[in-house]
């Protein structure tokens, strides 16, 4: 007879039905499930160029692949885990589907131009794609000029194209959650009573509406100079190049916050959740998203340490990017002090969180060295920077968005996937990105340079064992993909609530009604306040 | 289950009251202008860092411009400005006949601005004042760094009449609605908010004018 109920019931996913009443819906709900098809898509698409690359590395010679290869290798796969999975990837999909829950609203501020922007993603993913099948490019995910103005003979308008189409959809999204945090609150919801998953995407937000202009302007000046031979960054002419590096790096920068405090928005929510305590010092953790998105502004000149800025800017960029690490360690020490005493549940969500506390800090630890202008000047373009942004990037932001997605699974599909596959493929990753990504560090502090496709046999031990770290991370990958779809069929019911956690967003059924809510809910209590929930659940 | 209340232009079914709505379409409608100072500061930034570098070269190609022409176009945008704010306010007192006219008027001027900046760009192809091999300006040896000011100039202003085009289409889209009496004296965000746009473009314009056609008077 429940069964029964739960089938009858209205759902967001059983409210229309039609292939149109998804492409055209209003709904963030679908929108984050249009959003989370699309990015897995790029995440595998992206991989596979990652596998390429592992397997040429495998061995010193160049012999999978020849050099102009491997330089499109590297190329499309940052261009396609940067632009097209990891900026879209928690903002657009969970963020998408569970901000405006969080906050007790019916929709985003403005639905149609949310589902805009997902369109906008799949066409710049078109021309991406259109860019990889008509012959690649190879400039590096960071287009440096003049190589990518004048001399690439590779597919460098086509790429920028998508970027800048995909950069609009970035945009949109940030303009939305901005609006809508600030103007849809429920009754009740203030402030200071946001989940700091939303605190934390308000900031990204801002990043996003911010920083992604001045790369899309970029993109059009290095489009034009390589289509209409205007010569604004062409050092024939008196162009400077390394002001390319500047606005390029003015977002490229930020961009990195726009991958992962999402992420940490994400592990606060999981650990107070799992450890059945508020948050220690919410403050704190809210104003720390805020401060990183306002310090990443001010740190970009730290990527062009040996570009030939002056040693003066060199000095004040490498004093101010210790500086981001002073609310990075707020966020960590406070994880800490919340799992002081709590109740711990080791559900995979929590592995995740985990795995990404321990990473992340290794992550920023490594990024402190670079920061540093001596030690930067050592190990600069070497492995060892490649370790330290993948630390940041894969052990953080990828683990937090399956922590995340683990976590929100029950209430975005009803159903729980199987714990036991999914407390193995997390164990499964963590060792595999270890494995992967550790040697890298060691390997670019002996000296190996990326993007090289060759190296002297003295680093062949190393690299096999990356190689070897990436074939586990690839089947951990893969076995998500496999139980998630499984358990859209086969997974245990959930309830609304299955992790006894406070958000707003577990107040109405799983999955939810079109709405969200039955009725507008009116906010009472603090953020994670499990006293009050538990009064709830015995009244 | 509690039904939502019906959907209105003015009431989306999102939100809980119209004053809510319209704050929202505002408030976004500042955001996005945030982000067109962001992008437009990309060409400020170059512009600062080789006028600084090469301001002699500067001059002597800002010089070659029209500042006629330049005037005449920065007031026929600051009266098309003034045309909008009556639109707007024709709209909040809800008299469809004068909203339509100023915006036809808007967009006219809109017209005539774009009619002249095509004009002006016709004119740099004939003097040879395009960026390119065919490239040529009297006056100075430093034929490089005078191209670099010419690319300035057609990114400058070519991303600002790329706006202005979009705003002309905005206001197009908005007369047609307004013809069939879509906005009322109650609904009228979306004029308010193509205003805001509207001035907005404008006023990069204003900045515009003195950066690239006043800097090099000084010298005569």
């Amino acid at each position: 007879m429940i069964t029964e109920a739960v089938q009858e019931r209205e759902t967001y996913l059983n409210a229309s039905y039609g292939l149109k009443s998804w492409l055209l819906t209003k709904d963030h709900k679908r929108i984050g499930l249009l959003y989370l098809g699309t990015i897995t898509f790029f995440f595998f698409l992206g991989g596979i160029f990652a596998t390429l690359i592992r397997l040429e590395l495998l061995t010193p010679k160049g012999d999978l692949v020849s050099a102009d290869i491997y330089n499109k290798l590297f190329t499309l796969h940052g261009v396609i885990m940067i632009f097209f999975f990891l900026i879209p990837s928690i903002p657009a999909t969970l963020g998408n589907f569970f901000l405006p829950m969080m906050i007790g609203a019916k929709d985003l501020a403005f639905p149609r131009i949310n589902l805009l922007s997902w369109y906008l993603l799949v066409i710049g993913g078109c021309f991406g794609i259109y860019a990889m099948l008509a012959g690649g490019v190879d400039t590096g995910w960071t287009f440096y000029v003049p190589y990518s103005s004048t001399y690439s003979n590779t597919y460098v308008v086509a790429t920028g194209l998508g970027i800048f189409i995909a950069g609009f959809s970035s945009i949109l999204t940030g303009l939305n959650f901005i609006v809508t945090v600030h103007r849809m609150r429920a009754p009740g919801m203030t402030w200071f009573r946001m989940p700091l998953f939303v605190w934390a995407n308000y900031a990204t937000a801002l990043i996003q509406v911010l920083g992604t202009p001045v790369l899309a302007i970029t993109l059009v000046l290095l489009i034009c100079e390589r289509s209409l031979h205007i010569g604004i960054f062409d050092p024939a002419r008196g162009g400077d190049p390394i002001l390319f590096q500047h606005l390029f790096w003015f977002y490229s920068h930020p961009a990195v916050y726009i991958m992962v405090l999402p992420g940490l928005g994400v592990v606060s929510e999981l650990v107070s959740t799992f450890s059945k305590k508020p948050i220690f010092g919410y403050k704190f953790v809210a104003f720390s998203s805020v401060a990183i998105a306002v310090l990443g502004f001010l740190v970009w000149g730290h990527h062009m340490f040996v570009s030939g800025q002056s040693v003066y800017a060199g000095l004040a960029f490498s004093f101010l990017s210790y500086f981001v690490a002073i609310p990075s360690a707020i966020k960590v020490f406070n994880w800490t002090a919340t799992l002081h005493k709590g109740s711990i549940s080791y559900a995979t969500p929590m592995l995740y969180a985990f795995g990404f506390i321990g990473l992340f800090t290794i992550g920023g630890l490594t990024g402190l060295f670079l920061a540093c202008l001596g030690v930067d000047i050592h190990v600069h373009d070497t492995y060892f920077v490649v370790a330290h942004f993948h630390y940041i990037m894969v052990g953080g932001a990828l683990m937090a968005y399956l922590g995340g997605l683990h976590y929100w699974w029950p209430k975005m599909t009803g159903r729980m996937y199987p714990e036991g596959f999914a407390k193995l493929s997390a164990l499964t990753i963590y060792l595999g990105f270890n494995l992967t990504f550790f040697p890298q560090f060691i390997l670019g502090y002996l000296g190996m340079p990326r993007r090289y496709w060759t190296y002297p046999d003295e680093f062949q031990v190393l690299h096999v064992m990356s190689t070897a770290g990436a074939s586990v991370l690839a089947v951990g990958y893969v076995m998500p993909l496999i139980y998630f779809i499984w358990s859209l069929r086969y997974g245990e019911i959930a309830g609304p609530n299955p992790w006894g956690a406070t958000g707003l967003e577990w107040k109405t059924a799983s999955p939810p009604p079109a709405h969200n809510f039955d009725e507008t809910p009116v906010v009472t209590t603090e953020a994670y306040d499990y006293a009050a929930l538990e009064a709830a659940n015995v009244g | 289950m509690l039904a939502s209340h019906t959907e209105t232009l003015a009431l989306r079914e999102q939100f809980e009251t119209p004053a809510q709505q319209k704050e929202a379409s505002s408030l976004g409608m500042w955001i996005f202008l945030v982000t067109e100072v962001m992008f437009f500061s990309g060409m400020f930034l170059a512009y600062t860092v080789y006028r600084a570098a090469f301001s002699q070269v500067f001059s002597v190609a800002s010089n070659t411009l029209n500042v006629v022409i330049g005037a005449v176009n920065t007031s026929v945008l600051i009266c098309s400005s003034f045309t909008m704010v009556l639109a707007v306010h024709a709209a909040q007192i809800g008299s469809r006949k004068l909203l339509i006219l100023f915006l036809i008027l808007t967009m006219l001027l809109g017209g005539v601005f774009l009619g002249v900046k095509a004009y002006e760009w016709n004119q740099k192809f004939e003097e040879h004042h395009v960026p390119g091999p065919t490239f040529h300006l009297d006056g100075t040896t430093q034929q490089g760094q005078a191209q670099l000011f010419f690319s300035l100039y057609f990114a400058m202003t070519g991303v600002h009449a790329l706006h202005m085009v979009v705003g002309v289409g905005i206001l197009l889209t908005l007369l047609i609605q307004a013809f069939a009496g879509r906005y009322t004296a109650e609904y009228n965000t979306p004029i308010d908010i193509a205003g805001l746009y509207w001035h907005f473009v404008d006023i990069v314009w204003i900045f515009l004018f003195p950066l690239l056609y006043l800097i090099g008077r000084h010298h005569h």
